[in-house]
């Protein structure tokens, strides 16, 4: 392959950014409307990737800058939304030492979007604490602090003592990311 | 007190957690509306070439 137009390699970056999508939003048709509004944007911003750099991490940046500002747009309708979370979850899950992804979804759902976000980054993206650092605009330090404090709350919402097992058990029950509602 | 090889031992399934799910929406088709997208802001561009 050529070093030819970023545009021709977006394709390529289509399921890891719904995947960052998905863990934003929560909801896929939610997840594909940003993921076709970055696209868009990145569309008409192409003159200002610089050719040769990480064209996936250019995408997630602008990915999470249009899913916060949408954000800061309706502010006041998902106002609730914690509190809806919060309920979610009422008592920690018991468990035998394998976690059922229906728990770990729902925690992961509880977790604020900063946590969220550098969860995915670093911890299932593969980007490192220095490239997420600077996708989200925010030192090194808080991009760690961020990613620990959301894998200690994780930790603690799933009732996980230390030295625990608890991997997920079965594939076929995993849905955190992709899970729809049921149609209505 | 907690022991700090325990507690990483928590973090790094954590993490495989995460991977996994992650990884479930990453194998997921893409939606035709993608492709479509792609081709209309492709054409987009070559109809409007100005340099």
């Amino acid at each position: 392959m050529t070093v030819g137009d970023p545009r021709e390699e977006v394709i390529q970056h289509l399921p890891p950014l719904r995947a960052f999508a998905m863990s934003l939003t929560q909801e896929s048709s939610a997840a594909d409307d940003l993921v076709q509004d970055t696209i868009e944007k990145a569309w008409i911003n192409f003159d200002k990737f610089e050719p040769g750099t990480n064209l996936r991490a250019w995408l997630f940046t602008i990915l999470r800058n249009t899913f916060y500002s949408d954000r800061r747009k309706r502010r006041r309708e998902v106002a609730d939304v914690d509190g809806a979370h919060a309920a979610g979850l009422a008592e920690k899950p018991a468990h035998d030492g394998r976690l059922a992804m229906r728990d770990f979804r729902a925690a992961f759902q509880q977790l604020p979007d900063e946590q969220r976000e550098a969860l995915i980054l670093v911890g299932a993206g593969g980007f490192a604490y220095e490239e997420a650092a600077e996708m989200c605009g925010c030192a090194l330090g808080t991009i760690k602090s961020r990613a620990n404090r959301g894998r200690r709350r994780l930790a603690e919402l799933l009732g996980l003592e230390e030295g625990e097992e608890m991997l997920i058990e079965d594939r076929a029950a995993v849905g955190v990311l992709s899970s729809k509602p049921p149609a209505t | 007190m907690v022991k700090d090889d325990d507690r990483s031992q928590v973090m790094k399934q954590i993490d495989a957690n995460l991977r996994k799910v992650y990884q479930e929406t990453l194998e997921q088709e893409i939606p035709e509306r993608f492709q479509q997208l792609l081709e209309r802001l492709k054409e987009r561009d070559s109809g409007d070439d100005r340099g």
